[in-house]
């Protein structure tokens, strides 16, 4: 590649670092940049759900009962007629407001936490990874299983749950690169300057740990997706009828698995193709950002 | 009344061996407008010194005892809050690695700025057309086009120089340098440190050079101090100290600087061993151990700085 001809046009992009940004990721990140578009494909999708979906998501009717796709119901229909397109797409629209609130939740707990820890050091950094490493020790899955039902099934006790679940076991990403950064030159520099604690931490320590940050955002969208549908899987999650990929998969998906394998299929696949798609953007996300990784291919 | 007076300071961390004594009776002197080197080799204590004057020494270090008296005002005993107001507005510092120094996120303008806007109260606006004006300052070419720039965007000597103009910008009385030019190429050294000069000579600035480099205090430097593990042994004017050194440490960093009219293949004069293991607290004079004129006295009492002329001290038994 000629390096000199390139040059004056990679200045120019070089002046919106957002544009310049989405340009290196679709050049050298091809798949990464097909999951960040799958990716809001579906989140587009979940957002207009209700006025996508061809059909109403609890409109059953029994004359069209566990029918294959078909031009009057892409993906087919259950076994109360009720057209799997629009529960899936309506599935969607839960799965990412699920997916985007317990992850920004999750966020949120794992940069206080790491922040604190990380900067202020010592004796309060030793309590809370002590926390962290008691936290850890317990099963996840056992955890919200425990919590769901003391106090019941519902989006917000999952949303919450999620959260906290993966922003306490975040906090240890966020706070290896807190200390990495407050032992950086810039920010002994702005001590020097006369910079307070909380203007250190705001306009230093925070806006260099963002890369991090945000990779560890897109990775735990699609992990919450996951985790509500192992929950909805069994039973935990959404309380019915509200579609959702998880119970889909469970109620209709595994008891007609042979008579309607398109029930089983349609959410399944949508929720493997979502969370691949989040990963290897989060992965291309992580490579680009990484400031170690910056010019290599 | 000298503007910053440093007197009997000592200074240790807290290591997973126990406390380290790394300073243990420095003193210093700078009168206004006035450029200070401090000259000693890695580990001698000189970056340390001219981090306890700010007290940016961390959670390990501590200030053990003495004074640190700037502008009539001894700064070992203030408190936090009030070294902040200190920090950046009448004592700025300049650091080695202009690379890291700045933040790679922020652009300079704002960078320069902020510490007009942290001490003067200046609005962003008013902040970012003072950057400007400081940018042209220390020669840096567009320098309106520059304030929006990222600091990867800037080559290292540009990079030192938005450093300084940084350190500037609340016109402090005295600017302590630590090792401004090391990461620097040569010919960039010389014209950063021959701003920097020129600079504090402009504003009356007191300048603290920190170095390990004798041809750089040669050129620059009004004053110079000599650190060896951890205190000063010797203390002149520049041209008195190349003229005339009279510690046997001194004259061995003299004796090893390359002449240009020297042999080609001749080797390098060197000074023997290695510098003390502060961990080990030693009784006696801490070069005694590598010095070539050591005598029995050296090994049994730590020699005192004292005056030999007018303003040269050296801390040696041996005349």
């Amino acid at each position: 590649m000629s390096e000199l001809s390139a040059l004056p046009q990679l200045q120019a992009i070089e002046r919106h670092p957002a544009i310049a940004f989405t340009y290196r990721l679709w050049r050298d990140k091809r798949l990464g940049a097909i999951g960040g578009i799958v990716f809001l494909l579906f989140l587009f999708l979940g957002i207009f759900a209700d006025v996508l979906a061809p059909y109403g998501m609890n409109d059953t009717d029994l004359t069209v009962r566990l029918q294959g796709p078909s031009w009057a119901h892409w993906f087919g229909t259950d076994h109360l007629g009720r057209d799997v397109l629009s529960r899936v797409l309506l599935g969607a629209q839960l799965s990412m407001i699920v997916g985007f609130l317990a992850a920004s939740l999750a966020t949120v707990i794992s940069i206080l936490i790491g922040v604190i820890s990380g900067y202020f050091g010592g004796k309060v950094d030793m309590l809370i990874q002590r926390f962290v490493d008691a936290w850890m020790t317990f099963p996840d899955l056992v955890l919200l299983i425990v919590v769901i039902s003391i106090v019941g099934p519902g989006i917000p006790q999952i949303i919450i749950i999620l959260g906290c679940l993966y922003g306490i076991a975040g906090s240890r990403i966020v706070r290896g690169s807190v200390v990495t950064v407050k032992e950086s030159m810039y920010t002994h520099a702005a001590e020097s300057m006369g910079a307070s604690t909380l203007r250190i931490l705001w306009r230093h320590i925070l806006p260099n740990v963002m890369p991090v940050v945000i990779v560890l955002f897109t990775t735990r969208v699609g992990a919450t997706i996951l985790a509500e549908a192992g929950l909805s899987f069994l039973g935990l999650g959404v309380p019915p009828p509200a579609p959702t990929w998880g119970s889909m998969l469970s109620g209709a998906g595994r008891t007609y698995m042979y008579l309607g394998p398109w029930l089983a299929l349609a959410p399944g696949l949508c929720l493997t193709v979502v969370v691949y798609a989040i990963n290897v953007y989060g992965d291309a996300l992580r490579d680009l950002l990484d400031p170690r990784m910056r010019g290599a291919r | 009344m000298s503007l910053l007076e440093i007197k009997d300071l000592a200074v240790s961390f807290r290591t997973e061996a126990g406390r380290l004594q790394v300073l243990r009776s420095v003193g210093l002197e700078v009168d206004r407008g006035e450029t200070l080197a401090v000259v000693g080799e890695s580990g001698s204590g000189k970056s340390v010194t001219a981090l306890s004057i700010l007290q940016l020494l961390g959670e390990a270090g501590r200030i053990d005892s003495g004074q640190i008296i700037f502008d009539g005002q001894d700064l070992a005993a203030f408190e936090d809050a009030d070294m902040r107001a200190i920090r950046g507005n009448r004592i700025s510092m300049i650091f080695q690695e202009p690379m890291s120094s700045l933040n790679p996120v922020i652009p300079i303008g704002k960078q320069v700025a902020e510490p007009l806007v942290l001490h003067k109260a200046l609005s962003w606006r008013d902040g970012l057309l003072e950057a400007e004006s400081l940018l042209r300052k220390v020669a840096i070419p567009d320098p309106a086009g520059r304030l929006s720039e990222y600091p990867h965007q800037l080559s290292g000597g540009m990079r030192q120089r938005v450093m300084i103009a940084m350190a500037l910008a609340c016109s402090p009385k005295l600017i302590i340098a630590d090792e401004p030019t090391t990461a620097l190429d040569v010919t960039v050294q010389a014209q950063i440190l021959g701003l920097l000069k020129e600079l504090t000579r402009e504003t009356g600035a007191a300048l603290i050079l920190i170095t390990h480099d004798l041809g750089v205090v040669a050129r620059y430097a009004d004053h110079v101090s000599v650190m060896y593990a951890g205190q000063i042994v010797e203390s002149a004017p520049a041209p008195k100290l190349y003229k005339n050194p009279h510690h046997p440490y001194t004259q061995g960093l003299m004796a090893s600087i390359p002449a240009l009219d020297g042999e080609v293949d001749a080797r390098l004069a060197t000074i023997e061993g290695q510098p003390p293991d502060l961990a080990q607290t030693t009784k006696g004079c801490p070069f005694a151990p590598r010095c070539n004129a050591v005598q029995p006295a050296c090994h049994l009492e730590t020699p005192p700085l004292e005056a030999i002329d007018t303003n040269h001290l050296k801390a040696c038994f041996v005349r």
